[in-house]
This record gives C-alpha cells, sequence and structure tokens, in this order.
C-alpha cells in the first residue's frame, strides 16, 4: 500500500470534514438529539415514559448517530464524486490499487462515525439529564463494539455508496435508511420484540441490532441486551460482508 | 527519458445497460438472436487499435465524437478496462501493471472533475500529495502553475463557483502538479476561448520540450495540426490514417477540396468533372452535390461554373477548402468531421 497517499488522502477529507463541520453536525445530531429530547425528555417528564427509558434510550442515539455518520461521511459524497462531479477520478490515479481508494473512505467514515459516537454521547446527557445511569463496567469490550459499530457504519457507507444512483437518493433514505434505524433496536431493546417472535428473528439480519445492543449491552448493562459475543460476531461477520460486498461496487463504479 | 506508449489490437465492447464511459461511443451491434432482447446490445468502441506513441512526441488521436478516442485514452489511464489487446506505458502494461502506470502518467479528463470541496492550490497541493511531492516542493510547484495559468488571483477560492474555463485550466494544472512523464489531455481546449486556447497551446509545446510524451484528443483539425507532431484519425473504433499533419494531408488527391451543389442532377456531368484538368478524384455527394479532389482551388472554380452553365444546370453552392485534415477526413470517410 501506498501509505502516503493513503494519508494524504485521509487528510484531505479531514480538510474537506472541518470545512463543513456545522452541517456535519446539524446533519448527524439534530434529528437524533429532537428525538433525545421529546422522548426521554418531555414524554418522560409527563409521566408517558418511565424513567429509566433514558437511560435505554441513549445507546440507541448513540448508535443512530454512527449510522449517519456513515451515511454522510461515505454514501453520500461517493454518489456525488461518482455520478455528479467525478471528482474520485483524480484520487483513482493516484499511485496505489484502486480498492484502497475505497478502504480510505472506510477508515475516513469509520473515524467520523466514533467522533459522532463520542461527540453525541455529553449532548444527548445534557438534553436527558438528571436521571441517566451509565454504568461502564468493561471498557475494552465497548471500545471493541463502538469500533465495530463505526465499522459497520462506513462499510454500509460504502456499499449504499457504490450502489444507489443519484436520482434514487430520497428513496434510499426511506426505503434502506430509516426501516434499518426503526428495525434496529434503538429506540427499544431487542426483548421488547419477543412478543413478535418472527420480527424478533428478522430483524437479526440488521447489523445495527448488534450495534445497538451491543452498546447497550456495554453503556448500560442493566437492561437486557444481547450478549457480548453475540453482537462481535454479528458486527465483525457484518462488516467482513458489506466490505467484500462494497468493494465489489466500488471496482464496479470505478472501471468501465 | 522519454516515456512512449504501445498500443496492439486494442477492443473495447460495452456490453448491454452498462453505461459507456463518458465521451466514448461506437456502433451498437446485437447478434441476430440477440436483437429480440434488447437488453443484449453490444457496443463496439474499438475495433482492434494498433499504434505506436513514440517517446518524447505530441500525439493526436482525431476524430468525430464517439469515434472512441476516449476510450483509448480511459484503457491507456487504467479506467476503462479492454476487452481485448494490449496496451503499454512504457514498459508497463496499463491493465496488468496499473500503479506502475499510474506513476507515469497525469491526465485531463474530458469533463472537470475538479474538488469541489477544495479550493484552487488545495487541489493542486493534495494531488500532489497523493504523488509523494513534499510539500515545500508542492507549494512552490503549485504557485508557479497557478500563475501560468493565470488562476492565482482564486488561489484560495473553492472551485465549485469557478467558470468552465477556469475549471479547464485548473485541471491542466493538476495534470503536471507531479510532472507525469506521459500526459494524456482528452479534448483539452473545449470549452476555451480562443486566448487562452492559445496559452494552453503554448504550455503544452513548452512541457513537450521538456522531454515529456503527450497524448491528445481533438476534433478541432486545426488544434490537431497547430500542435501534434504524429496523427492518427480515428473513426467508428478504426484508426483509418496515421501520420504526421502534413504527410495526412498530402494523402488528399490533389490536396485541395473543391464541395460543389448543383440545383439538378445530371448524368454526364461527373465525367466532365473528372475531365477537367488538375481533378484527381471526384465523388458524388448528397443532394446534386459532388466533392472534388484536385491540386488547385479557385481557378478551377470558374472552369466549373462555366461547364455547369453550358450544361444549363446551375451552380447552387461552391466551397473550396485548402490541403487540410479536414479534407483528408471527409476523404477517408464521406463524412464531415464535425457531423
Amino acid at each position: 500500500m501506498n501509505l502516503r497517499a493513503f494519508t494524504a488522502m485521509l487528510a484531505r477529507d479531514g480538510r474537506v470534514a472541518r470545512r463543513n463541520l456545522i452541517a456535519i453536525l446539524l446533519q448527524t445530531f439534530l434529528q437524533p438529539l429532537f428525538f433525545t429530547f421529546i422522548f426521554g425528555r418531555v414524554m418522560v417528564s409527563g409521566g408517558y415514559m418511565p424513567q429509566q427509558y433514558k437511560s435505554l434510550l441513549l445507546p440507541g442515539i448513540m448508535a443512530i448517530c454512527m449510522f449517519a455518520s456513515g451515511i454522510w461521511a461515505v454514501t453520500m459524497p461517493l454518489i456525488l464524486e461518482f455520478q455528479y462531479s467525478r471528482e474520485i477520478e483524480d484520487r483513482l490515479l493516484a499511485p496505489m490499487k484502486i480498492e484502497y481508494v475505497a478502504l480510505e473512505k472506510v477508515v475516513s467514515g469509520a473515524l467520523q462515525a466514533l467522533a459522532s459516537g463520542f461527540v453525541v454521547i455529553p449532548l444527548a446527557l445534557l438534553l436527558l439529564r438528571p436521571g441517566v445511569n451509565i454504568n461502564v463496567q468493561q471498557p475494552v469490550v465497548f471500545a471493541i463494539i463502538a469500533l465495530l459499530a463505526a465499522l459497520f457504519a462506513a462499510t454500509a457507507g460504502l456499499v449504499l455508496g457504490c450502489s444507489v444512483s443519484q436520482a434514487n437518493t430520497g428513496l434510499m433514505f426511506s426505503m434502506v435508511v430509516t426501516p434499518l434505524v426503526f428495525f434496529g433496536c434503538t429506540y427499544y431493546p431487542w426483548s421488547a420484540l419477543s412478543s413478535f417472535p418472527i420480527l424478533q428473528k428478522i430483524v437479526l439480519i440488521n447489523p445495527l441490532v448488534y450495534a445497538s445492543e451491543g452498546l447497550r449491552g456495554t453503556l448500560v448493562p442493566q437492561f437486557p441486551h444481547i450478549s457480548h459475543l453475540g453482537v462481535i460476531a454479528g458486527l465483525s461477520i457484518s462488516d467482513a460482508v458489506l466490505f467484500a460486498v462494497g468493494l465489489r461496487q466500488f471496482r464496479k463504479k470505478a472501471v468501465s | 527519458m522519454a516515456t512512449g506508449i504501445r498500443i496492439r489490437d486494442l477492443r473495447k465492447v460495452y456490453v448491454a445497460a452498462a453505461a459507456p464511459a463518458a465521451g466514448a461511443g461506437g456502433s451498437i451491434v446485437g447478434s441476430p438472436q440477440n436483437r429480440k432482447k434488447s437488453a443484449k446490445a453490444e457496443i463496439v468502441a474499438l475495433e482492434g487499435i494498433s499504434l505506436d506513441v513514440h517517446p518524447g512526441e505530441i500525439f493526436g488521436l482525431l476524430g468525430p465524437n464517439g469515434a472512441g478516442k476516449s476510450t483509448t485514452v480511459g484503457i491507456l489511464t487504467t479506467r476503462i478496462k479492454p476487452t481485448g489487446g494490449q496496451a503499454w506505458i512504457g514498459d508497463h502494461d496499463v491493465w496488468k501493471e496499473q500503479v506502475a502506470v499510474k506513476r507515469l502518467i497525469g491526465v485531463v479528463a474530458q469533463r472537470p472533475n475538479l474538488d469541489f470541496s477544495l479550493t484552487a492550490r488545495e487541489i493542486l497541493t493534495f494531488h500532489a500529495a497523493y504523488f509523494s511531492v513534499p510539500s515545500h516542493e508542492s507549494a512552490k510547484r503549485a504557485a508557479d502553475l497557478l500563475e501560468r495559468f493565470r488562476l492565482t488571483d482564486r488561489a484560495d477560492q473553492l472551485v465549485r463557483e469557478f467558470s468552465g474555463g477556469m475549471m479547464q485550466r485548473l485541471s491542466i494544472a493538476r495534470a503536471m502538479m507531479h510532472d507525469p512523464k506521459v500526459l494524456f489531455l482528452d479534448e483539452p481546449s473545449s470549452g476555451l476561448d480562443p486566448q487562452t486556447r492559445l496559452l494552453l497551446w503554448e504550455i503544452i509545446r513548452e512541457y513537450n520540450q521538456t522531454g515529456q510524451t503527450i497524448l491528445l484528443t481533438t476534433h478541432n483539425m486545426e488544434e490537431a495540426d497547430a500542435l501534434c507532431q504524429r496523427l492518427a484519425i480515428i473513426d467508428h473504433g478504426k484508426i483509418i490514417a496515421l501520420g504526421s499533419p502534413t504527410e495526412l494531408k498530402s494523402s488528399v488527391p490533389g490536396g485541395f477540396l473543391l464541395r460543389i451543389r448543383f440545383n439538378r442532377q445530371s448524368a454526364d456531368l461527373l465525367p466532365r468533372l473528372q475531365s477537367l484538368a488538375g481533378v484527381r478524384e471526384v465523388r458524388a455527394a448528397d443532394d446534386n452535390g459532388f466533392h472534388v479532389y484536385a491540386d488547385r482551388g479557385g481557378s478551377l472554380m470558374s472552369e466549373i461554373a462555366i461547364l455547369a452553365s453550358a450544361a444549363s444546370i446551375d451552380l447552387a453552392d461552391a466551397h473550396v477548402t485548402e490541403p487540410s485534415l479536414e479534407a483528408l477526413f471527409l476523404h477517408h470517410t464521406g463524412r464531415e468531421l464535425r457531423e
């Protein structure tokens, strides 16, 4: 691998992210934080939701923000760069294999997803407090799961960015992103689906379930959650499959 | 040491719904059994072209839109996978040794593909960083190129608001940032005003004088004639003529081309035209027209007018072209280059 070209591309993405910081913050955080305020604060204060929902909600919000980062940092740039501005052509002509250009996007997306995940925790805490009981007992496991969740966001971003046409971007949000979020155990634990046994099995193909459950199991382990091993296995397999599919799609886009 | 290009029997067929690359074209071919399933149609963009671009020369691919020029450039720059044949930049196979090839080349695409999130200066310095040019060196080169391409006053602005001509100039500056051995320019002067076009030609010549090889595509004869040491004329994915502009132009019978049109057809007009002194070849064209290849131009026109008048036919239109690549293209293909 040409490390200098790779790091130069990372630096380029960093420069662009800093330049677009306000837009990125609004795109990533606004909607999840509205949700946090309404359901975690307004509904809880009104007595419509139990107090403990605040703690239950926090890991899900972190997972949503990380996933949204993958979409905004990887999918949308790739759709525009391949189909509109074609600016990715300059990077494809850099002296390294084109697969590393895809890998760079994944690394850059995962770093932005991690940053979003860690920034949203204090923001959500500010909105929710008091009454949130974060209880990290296994920081290493938490770090591993956060990293795998960030890689999921970035690899899913790669697959979507190389598969969705510019004209269908709106459809992507309504047909792919929204169902993944709502059936991703973000606003509720996986065990809450026990009354819907078929649905409970089906959602296991959604990698966001493992991200939400993994963050829930490490941040607020007092709630029921999928085992750490199950989460790590689920996320690792999803990351590997999504990266392989994303690379294949990337090659198709990059070479006629 | 200068680096050349070798192309051997290069073919490219786009299959079915796969969209061809920008600017790529070609003829659509469907086998009889496939014709019913229209999705199986094949687009033949290149039909086995072979040529050598000598190290250090400015070589032009001249042809109309859809002739296969951009596909050729796409394959040579690793962006399009050839269906058959081979090509080398220096000693490196363009498909099998892509990284080595990319180190040697600089590419200006037909459509500007600048990074809209960066300023003009950043576009140049990040590009240089991809090629491991040290940062102090790339800052200096960027400043020099921005000055050379008259972009210094806009250097630190995002390129989103740039005009088409400014984007094109910046694209060329970017391709030169890492000092490539072989520079590909796909329709470099499209969208440029005449003054900037002259500046670009001057810059291309200067770059070539430092020993670099340049391959450019164009459908502008004036550009091909002014810049290129050798040319390949390409049409429907095939090379139809190859040589220096002078050689190519002199290969047109007589050199001069007279395009004439009468108000009506007459059977004995063609042999009469052929019998005029200096006429080398006459071909019937559309709408009672003829293409007369001759070794003289204007003086022949009055004789044609007399000949027509004697046969009670009116001359409806007449156009004399001095020895040119346009005449050559018409002679080989029967079509105008600009069609």
